[in-house]
């Protein structure tokens, strides 16, 4: 059974603060019980739960029907904790089912993210649901499948050995006996608890799993039918407002309400320092809340031109080291830094940058006889019940979060802001209510993807092998620290610190930084020692699946075999992580008066394991490219004093239509591989390919991300 | 506050509202025509477009009290007959979309572009949907569902969205 999902994105970067502390009072604090028994809630604070410890609470059900039911009409429903945000693993997961199960495909249902009816589930995130979940339902798929043949052998009293299943059937060859699935079960429960590793169909002989067929239900999405969260309208629904801080970590020194609560059909909600507005339409939400009046104390806060300075001088003071080789001596470095014919220092750094999820957070919050459904968009459905649970003081079995498939997410919607506030607002009104985030909130007060400050010291020789290795981050993460390079005592760490705005999660996450420095720096060592990027790579590389993606790019790319254009350059770039392998070859185009960068081609191989769906993957990895652009070009949030200076797109620049070269992306389908997760790590190689093909056009060597303002080079 | 008549996927809607409300919040808030999505509210992002007549408009800039006497398209009276048009079809089949949030905007942009220049070239796609934003990033396919309903149409498809 996998259970590993207790991973360090977690446990380095979930969020600590919380937007709002209620103080209810007394008398809703026992309706909301529902009176009785009082379920103490303890100390066990939202912190140690989200710290990656609630995964030991949680055993995974083992028996079948918790995963997976088979109705009297044959029709299959399948439940997980998974959620789908646009990486569609709603049609994948269906895939695994259908192909272990042996039914049609379109004979399942999946119900994803609703914590009354499918299991606990940590989250959707670090890439884990394929690795994960696919085998937890293939493994119960495999043991309905054998249940139900021997049902049927006992039905006919015949050796289960001899039957087959396919197609939703049982079918005895001998006699020509067949029933239907549903038949056999008569939509009973499949009470059958799952011991041991079924075995599962070899990827070289998947009928269904393994093909390109299209999003499940995406007629639904070309037409507007599809619901997603800020969608969801319930009977007598109203909407709801909050006013926001002038700035971050800003106490409020008064507020003044009473022009909004004059206001026909506005009732405004005071809670310790939480503040409401509700009315029946958006509009006057709206008015109501342009009318309150609130003064701030904003302390003064530092700016992205100090961010830097901070992140090295702050280190977390209950620091956890994370990755990398802690063993590796100084001493040992210092004496393969003597080998060296050529030594290199430098530093590279990453701003924070936004999610932009193109649907902003949004939640509806129902009350009925105390206990709360939400329906909202989140990647950790559970995490947002405990959270809800935490904040109204319930037991989590009152509390019922549903997660429609939402507007993406990229790492940005772990936590559940949205879904309080409207809670908070709906228990005040009586009636469920709507909240959906601006733009503007969105951008200021969700979280962002950590910046940070990474030193790279090495050393090679002449003939261009790699002798000496040292990388350290700090506050970004210790995702894909360690160098896939051969070389003998690297030293890498990472350093937390102290991060001046809020952050957390992000597609990747620190895999982009680090492999941005480390890729950035290979190329600078080739370059000192002479010997072309790839060559270089190549021959400090023995990961036989990292240097066939780099083959596989390089070579459709033909790498080595043209030069650019004048004014043109090509760069290289590949790494691992999470289980996929990418390698990443641009060609840019750099304008030699204005300095204006365009991509003019990009070519991505990538490998993780045996393909589920194609089409699924290509799409996943063409988007991780164009996503990446932003980082690599022109994201990045600006701030001073508390404030963010850029929350809209008119100012922070998301890449579009304009800025999309020619891609091509190669796909290697290693059916001899289990599948690993493929939504994060293709985002990883372009930035650093990007640099080096503007050094390659121009001789500038840029090491901070984003390397253009604007399209223009930086420096 | 007033009170209007709206000309919507061809239907009359009568509402009392004030003037000033954007259109977009009219049709998600008022009238629950979900699929017209915000995404920004300051016409930045696309998502929120629907035809007036057969022009792409921001819905979230465009008032209520200014949409009298025009013919509203939303996502919703694309599809006619449970048959999808030829650009929805092309979405549908070159699956140019991931969480599909972006779509319906998308399609009422390209749908815009296909109106005005039955072939359109690279660069008048581009200035066309340059307003348009999939965070997903899935614009490549989205370019290639634009060049596919062009193609339908050139076969003698008519897109019975207009």
């Amino acid at each position: 059974m996998p259970g590993d999902e207790s991973n360090l994105e977690l446990a380095q970067h979930e969020i600590r603060e919380r937007l709002h502390w209620f103080q209810l009072d007394r008398r809703d604090f026992l309706k909301l019980c529902g009176g009785g028994l009082l379920v103490g809630l303890g100390g066990a604070s939202a912190t140690a739960q989200e710290a990656g410890g609630g995964f030991r609470e949680h055993e995974l059900p083992k028996d079948v029907n918790a995963w997976v039911h088979i109705g009297e009409d044959s029709k299959v429903t399948v439940f997980t904790g998974k959620v789908e945000v646009g990486q569609n693993i709603r049609t994948s997961l269906a895939q695994l089912v259908a192909e272990e199960l042996r039914v049609p495909f379109d004979s399942i249902t999946m119900v994803m993210g609703d914590t009354d009816l499918t299991p606990w589930d940590m989250g959707t995130f670090g890439s884990r649901t394929t690795p994960t979940m696919g085998p937890q339902l293939r493994t119960m798929a495999v043991t309905a499948r054998q249940m139900l043949i021997e049902a049927a052998a006992q039905r006919w009293n015949a050796d289960p050995s001899t039957l087959t299943a396919a197609e939703g059937r049982v079918t005895n060859p001998i006699t020509s006996h067949s029933l239907a699935y549903g038949e056999i079960t008569h939509g009973q429960k499949l009470t059958q608890t799952v011991s041991g590793d079924p075995p599962f169909t070899l990827a070289s002989a998947w009928k269904i799993a393994g093909t390109a067929l299209p999003k499940a239900e995406g007629r639904d999405f070309v037409t507007g039918k599809h619901q997603f969260p800020s969608d969801i309208v319930r009977p007598g629904m109203m909407i709801g407002k909050v006013p926001r801080p002038a700035g971050f970590n800003g106490t409020v020194v008064s507020a003044d309400t009473s022009a909004a609560e004059k206001m026909a059909g506005v009732q405004v909600v005071r809670d310790g320092n939480f503040v409401g507005v509700i009315a029946s339409d958006a509009w006057t939400a709206e008015q109501a809340l342009s009318a309150i009046q609130a003064k701030w104390n904003v302390p003064p806060q530092i700016s992205n031109k100090e961010l830097f300075e901070y992140l090295k001088n702050n280190p977390e003071t209950d620091s956890r080291e994370g990755g990398g080789s802690p063993h590796a001596t100084p001493l040992a470095l210092q004496a393969a830094m003597a080998t060296a014919d050529v030594k290199l220092e430098q530093h590279y750094t990453v701003q924070y940058i936004a999610h932009a999820p193109l649907e902003p957070r949004a939640a509806v919050a129902e009350w009925a006889g105390g206990r709360l459904t939400v329906w909202t968009g989140t990647q950790r459905p559970f995490g947002v019940r405990d959270e809800l649970a935490a904040a109204f003081r319930i037991p989590a079995t009152q509390v019922r979060v549903i997660m429609p498939d939402m507007g993406s997410g990229y790492g940005g919607k772990h936590t559940g802001e949205c879904a309080v506030e409207a809670a908070r607002l709906a228990k005040a009104a009586g009636k469920p209510v709507k909240v959906v985030w601006t733009r503007e909130e969105e951008f200021t007060w969700a979280y962002f993807r950590p910046a940070g400050w990474i030193e790279i010291r090495s050393g090679a020789k002449r003939d261009g092998s790699l002798v000496a290795w040292e990388h350290h981050n700090y506050n970004s993460g210790p995702a894909a620290i360690g160098t896939p390079y051969n070389v003998v005592n690297p030293v890498t760490k990472f350093h937390p610190t102290e991060s001046p705005l809020r952050q957390g999660s992000y597609r990747g996450l620190a895999a982009t930084a680090n492999h941005f420095a480390r890729e950035v720096h290979m190329d600078e060592l080739a370059h000192s020692v002479g010997v072309d990027p790839l060559e270089f790579r190549l021959k400090n590389l023995t990961d036989q699946r990292l240097r066939a993606v780099f083959q596989g790019a390089a070579e459709r790319f033909r790498w080595g075999q043209s030069k650019p254009s004048p004014g043109h350059g090509f760069g290289i770039a590949g790494g691992t992580d999470k289980g996929g392998y990418t390698a990443t070859c641009v060609e840019v185009e750099v304008d030699p008066a204005s300095k204006k960068v365009r991509l003019r081609r990009v070519v991505q191989a990538w490998e993780s394991g045996a393909i589920v769906n194609p089409d699924g993957l290509r799409n996943q990895t063409m988007g991780a490219i164009v996503q990446a652009i932003g980082g690599a070009l022109f994201e990045a949030i600006q701030f001073r004093d508390g404030r963010i200076l850029n929350a809209h797109f008119a100012e922070y620049r998301v890449p579009r239509f304009s800025d999309v070269p020619e891609i091509e992306v190669i796909l290697i389908d290693r059916k001899d591989l289990p599948s690993a997760g493929a939504g994060e790590t293709g985002i990883v190689g372009l930035a650093p390919a990007v640099s080096n093909a503007i050094f390659a056009a121009t001789g500038t060597r840029l090491r901070d991300m984003p390397m253009a303002a604007g399209a223009d080079l930086a420096s | 506050m007033g009170d209007f008549l709206l000309d919507i996927n061809g239907a009359e809607f009568r509402l009392r509202a004030p003037g000033e409300e954007s259109l977009l919040s009219v049709l998600r808030d008022r009238l629950h025509l979900t699929g017209t999505k915000y995404g920004c509210g300051e016409g930045q992002c696309g998502a929120c477009t629907v035809l007036m007549d057969t022009v792409a408009t921001r819905s979230c800039q465009t008032t209520l009290k200014s949409c009298t006497g025009t013919r509203i398209t939303t996502i919703e009276g694309v599809e006619k007959n449970a048959a999808l048009s030829i650009v929805q079809q092309a979405f549908l089949d070159e699956g140019a979309f991931q969480c599909g949030y972006c779509t319906p905007g998308m399609i009422l942009s390209a749908t815009a572009l296909l109106h005005d220049h039955a072939h359109p070239t690279d660069q008048q796609i581009v200035s066309y949907m340059d307003g348009n934003i999939c965070r997903c990033g899935t614009y490549p396919r989205i370019v290639a569902a634009i060049k596919r309903a062009s193609q339908l149409t050139a076969m003698g498809g008519t897109d019975h969205a207009r």
